[in-house]
């Protein structure tokens, strides 16, 4: 079934502001900004940018339940060439020393494999956040094969190991496909021990509740998805849902928004501050402006004023020291064991 | 509507400490060792608590168990077999006592 995005539903939350004013109008017992304080942690600053993530479009060609970004098949934002020359030029003479693209399904990019090819021909370490399903379309079954090609590392959602979980988030039918394109990716090696293609896999929670323990589920998911299906994969990540864009509707639409976000204040963990994502990140948008996450990009918080605003502009020298944005939606990283791109980042506090 | 059991009451659970802080303390220490992964997994022992809370018929342990179970991983699926072991086992207590009716029977019948 298609599901609607927020901006071709006409949804308020379409509106970012309308977002951001959502989530400040909650009674919460304290805002992110005291509780980084309380953590000895005010104001959040950057280190250096280890991690350039370019976020090079909203088109994807599923339209899930949860998705951060609004994204989807009526999605029209798609990175131009001018700011893709930027992102490019701005990897290949920094030291920056990974890539992450994500989207939309950042495949769907007609310049995809030229920012792959050169990325890895610049010595930089690169990741494609995919769906999965993407690999399933007529004309891009060539992927498993060309990433290992490049040995780009991959990053795969997958909500659950059962098909009615991940059908609930992902759309009807996305669980028999991703099924059918981890089966691929193991065929041309990823996943697979010995080989060096990594093949990790994503897990939000399918509903107004926190992520289990990684290293718990990864086990578990290990054993199932090797019984049931006779699949292997590197690394299991368990990602917190951000109360923003499609996922802030279906916590408004379900009654859940006030006690989610009373979960998530209750459980922040002071351990998580010093490893959040954001302070060695350069998050890039489709239109080239500037943020600390993916998140801060959905929900149009940009980079602090001192900072440069595009990547046409930056340097990591300029980049550094900037203090990070924050909004209520930050305690999705900070709750329990915490929540990056790449997982949880402390033991529970 | 009013009603005898209000979920938000379970936020007040810790109330019980006020008068008996030492037992509340040594029931809270006892309670969070027993939940810490040991032969068994926190997963497990959140579906052996949502059964249990079945058996028991604790409004607020279901509440509470149901969360924790899908925050330690566990599917609905998973989930509805643990309740169902509960009511099997539930069901079973009440049929076995037949053989003490039985028994009984026996006893009194010519």
């Amino acid at each position: 079934m298609a599901l609607l995005t927020l901006a071709n539903s006409k949804s308020p939350l379409a509106d970012t502001a309308t977002q951001r004013t959502t989530l400040d109008a909650l009674p919460l017992a304290l805002s992110f900004a005291q509780a980084t304080a309380h953590a000895g942690r005010a104001p959040l600053r950057a280190r250096a940018v280890e991690i350039l993530q370019v976020n090079v479009g909203k088109r994807c060609n599923q339209a899930c339940h949860h998705c951060h970004v609004d994204a989807g098949p009526d999605r029209t934002e798609v990175m131009p060439d001018a700011v893709v020359d930027a992102c490019l030029r701005f990897l290949e003479r920094s030291g920056v020393s990974t890539l992450d693209i994500t989207g939309g399904a950042p495949e769907l990019h007609p310049r995809f494999r030229e920012i792959v090819t050169r990325a890895r021909a610049a010595g930089r370490h690169v990741i494609d956040r995919c769906n999965l399903t993407i690999t399933q379309l007529p004309n891009y079954g060539y992927l498993p094969a060309f990433l290992a090609q490049h040995q780009v590392e991959v990053v795969a959602s997958l909500p659950s190991f059962a098909a009615r979980q991940t059908d609930a988030q992902r759309g009807e039918g996305v669980f028999d496909q991703s099924i059918a394109a981890l089966r691929q990716f193991n065929a041309v090696g990823y996943g697979v021990e010995g080989s060096g293609l990594l093949l990790n896999l994503v897990t939000n929670p399918v509903g107004a509740f926190l992520p289990a323990s990684q290293v718990a589920l990864e086990r578990d998911w290990k054993r199932e998805l090797t019984r049931r299906f006779g699949i292997s994969f590197n690394r299991l990540y368990t990602i917190t849902n951000m109360p923003i864009s499609r996922y802030l509707e279906f916590l408004v639409a379900s009654g859940n928004l006030q006690a989610y976000m009373d979960k998530l204040v209750t459980a922040f963990n002071p351990a998580t501050v010093d490893g959040l994502m954001c302070r060695t990140t350069l998050s890039v948008g489709w239109d080239g402006r500037l943020f600390d996450c993916d998140f801060n990009q959905m929900i149009e918080l940009g980079v602090a004023a001192s900072a440069p605003q595009t990547i046409v502009d930056a340097s990591v020298e300029a980049l550094a020291g900037r203090p990070i944005a924050v909004g209520r939606h930050c305690f999705g990283c900070t709750a329990g064991a915490g929540s990056s791109c790449g997982g949880t980042i402390a033991s529970p506090g | 509507m009013d009603t005898y059991y209000h979920p938000k009451d379970l936020g007040h659970f810790a109330d019980m400490g006020k008068e008996a802080p030492e037992l509340w303390q040594k029931f809270l220490d006892w309670y969070t060792a027993v939940f810490k992964e040991g032969a068994l997994t926190e997963r497990e022992k959140a579906l052996i608590a949502l059964a249990v809370s079945h058996a028991v018929q604790c409004p607020y342990c279901i509440d509470a168990y149901s969360t924790s179970c899908l925050e330690k991983g566990s599917t609905p699926e998973q989930m509805t077999e643990a309740v169902h072991v509960a009511s099997a086992i539930r069901g079973g207590a009440s049929l076995v006592h037949g053989v003490q009716m039985r028994n009984h029977i026996a006893k009194v019948s010519m």
